[in-house]
């Protein structure tokens, strides 16, 4: 009768419909489909197994107790041993249609299963969900940005590195003589090195002029030096100047000075690589 | 026109009684119900405005020029950094407390050149691609690193492991919706470790620069701006990452820039134009970090000791201070 008026048809609260299966949504169905045969409301002998807080109930439903609605799931607790609450099940439900029997221990393997992998994942790491705070992430983003342009990074940077190179932490690879020197000297007065400074002060008067006169007066080895700046030899050339540039800036702290143009200078890490394991120190002074 | 916001009329109480200045009635601009025309009235009291700011600095100038050498000097402008609610444990060079206790922290072996940086680069679980593909290009910009993948394993066994295979920093790059997050920072022998949350991070190919990769030398390190004893624990944490003899040849330099508590990280190759210009081309990822949480020991949710965590209520209450 109740099946009639609520199974059957749409008025069960409880059923769910989807498109190849129908889905009984109470609490006390033993398989979750919308059946004759698994509707608690419909079964007037009906059992169930229901798990709580990790343990197992095994409920049953008699219809000597169906006027007592209250009383009418009888509940019992089922051992933590597997095999042990098998029998418990079977004992229970002795005399019960099979299909209830069945279905029961069926729930029963599959929600201890279930218990099992929750133990275990609970011991491995847990992964917390912390929620973002919409107006904290906006704040924290707008402050970034604004922090970015306030910092200026790349003139920071720039600043950095000039300050380095003033500070002679590159030592020898970079000839860049004149500014660097003079540096020096304002700095070190104590320190007098008569015929450097000589030297440099004739290097102040011709600023224009320097490197010629200059490169004159120390040697003219390094009138190869020279042509390098000018940058039209061709590569084997500058590797020959660049030995023998090796060899003065082994023995003497190098003075020439090597304007860096831009653009051939993008192209030499090309050349750079080639030449890199024939002479190591040669790369150094490629690089001022 | 009569735009100007005097006392509004009919406000008897505000002019004192013995001077009744009289002002014809205006009307202010937010007032008129239609909105074509307040719209129209209101452009031309703001170019009004804008003459008048206009004519004033002219003045000003003009003012200045005429004083010449007399003038006195221009004010300079408020900036947040001028403005910094001033820090008690900012570091002073000179300190010797400061410089004791860096010479016998945890870092002391690696500043005296005892040990060796090696360095662990690892992810949450189940990386998604573009977190793959950041820690390989932080990889080759730290060197000596090594990428590891993490399948379900636990920090706290892995750490003992790293110990045992000789590896001084462990990088973690927390992964969420398919981008990297956030960064935890180890110093691996018992050091401490620090939690940032990353944010703009922009790949490689995402740059616009036209340089090749990272060769394979030493970078040299830039830290700029870590003021505070907070920052500067910090910034030798990030220091000691690098390998302590940077190799010039490589002319590549990575910068650690802390700008109000944002750290931005930078990779970029330089050159030496002349004396007094350096070019440079940004290579290499590039991120912001901002710290979270600064632990004594190695990474340990639960029973760390915790040096410094942000707490938003409190410190995140001033525009002008900041920690690092």
């Amino acid at each position: 009768v109740v099946w009639s008026m609520l199974g059957n048809r749409q008025f069960c609260s409880y059923k769910m419909t989807t498109k190849t299966q129908n889905f009984c949504r109470n609490e006390y169905n033993l398989t979750g489909l919308c059946n004759r045969s698994s509707c608690p409301l419909a079964n007037s002998q009906y059992a169930t197994v229901r798990e709580e807080k990790g343990r197992c109930y095994l409920y049953m439903k008699t219809i000597e107790r169906a006027a007592f609605p209250r009383r009418l799931w009888e509940r019992v607790l089922l051992s933590k041993n597997y095999e042990k609450a098998l029998e418990e099940i079977d004992e229970n439900l002795i005399y019960w249609p099979r299909f209830i029997r069945h279905k029961c221990k069926q729930r029963f393997t599959k929600i201890t299963q279930y218990l099992i992998r929750i133990r275990k994942l609970t011991l491995k790491r847990q992964r917390k969900l912390v929620p973002l705070r919409r107006k904290i992430e906006r704040r924290e983003n707008r402050r970034e940005e604004k922090a970015l342009i306030a910092a200026q990074l790349d003139n920071a940077i720039e600043k950095e590195l000039l300050e380095r190179l003033k500070q002679d932490t590159y030592g020898d690879i970079y000839n860049f003589p004149i500014h660097a020197f003079d540096k020096a000297l304002q700095q070190q007065d104590a320190e007098s090195e008569s015929e450097s400074d000589a030297e440099r002060e004739e290097e102040d008067d011709d600023e224009e002029v320097d490197k010629r006169e200059f490169v004159e007066a120390e040697d003219s080895e390094l009138s190869d030096f020279e042509d390098m700046d000018k940058l039209e030899t061709s590569s084997e050339e500058e590797q020959e100047e660049e030995e023998e540039v090796e060899k003065k800036a082994s023995h003497s702290k190098s003075k020439g000075k090597t304007p860096l143009k831009g653009p051939a200078r993008r192209k030499r890490p090309y050349i750079e690589i080639e030449y890199e394991e024939e002479t190591e120190p040669s790369t150094k002074t490629k690089a001022a | 026109a009569g735009e100007s916001s005097g006392p509004v009329p009919g406000d008897g109480a505000g002019p004192p009684a013995t001077e009744r200045v009289l002002f014809p009635p205006t009307f202010s601009v937010s007032e008129i119900k239609n909105k074509q025309r307040r719209h129209f009235m209101f452009l031309r009291w703001k170019q009004q405005q804008r003459k008048e700011k206009l004519a004033l600095k002219k003045k000003r100038r003009k003012e200045r020029e005429a004083l010449g050498d007399k003038a006195p000097p221009k004010a300079v402008p408020k900036t947040i950094e001028n403005q910094r609610v001033y820090d008690e444990t900012t570091v002073d060079p000179n300190d010797e407390e400061v410089a004791f206790d860096e010479a016998t922290d945890e870092f002391a072996p690696y500043f005296n050149r005892q040990t060796v940086p090696k360095i662990l680069i690892t992810t949450s679980d189940r990386p998604r691609g573009r977190t793959v593909r950041f820690c390989e290009q932080l990889a080759t910009v730290i060197p000596n690193s090594h990428v590891y993948y993490r399948r379900g394993l636990a920090l706290k066994r892995i750490i003992p492991q790293c110990i045992a295979r000789d590896f001084t920093d462990l990088i973690v790059i927390n992964e969420d919706r398919k981008i990297p997050n956030g960064l935890v920072l180890s110093h691996l022998p018992d050091g401490p470790t620090a939690h940032f949350r990353m944010s703009s991070v922009r790949l490689r190919k995402e740059i616009k620069r036209k340089g090749k990769e990272p060769t394979e030398h030493v970078p040299e390190v830039i830290l700029n701006n870590f003021t505070t004893r907070l920052g500067h624990s910090i910034g030798r944490m990030f220091a000691a990452l690098f390998p302590h003899d940077p190799q010039f040849i490589g002319r590549q330099v990575a910068t650690f820039h802390n700008q109000r508590d944002y750290i931005f990280f930078r990779f970029h190759r330089y050159i030496f134009k002349s004396e007094k210009k350096v070019g440079i081309q940004e290579l290499g990822p590039r991120f912001t970090l901002k710290l979270r949480s600064l632990q004594k020991g190695t990474f340990d949710s639960k029973f760390g000791e915790y040096e410094w965590i942000h707490k938003r209520r409190e410190m995140d209450t001033s525009r002008r201070k900041f920690h690092l």
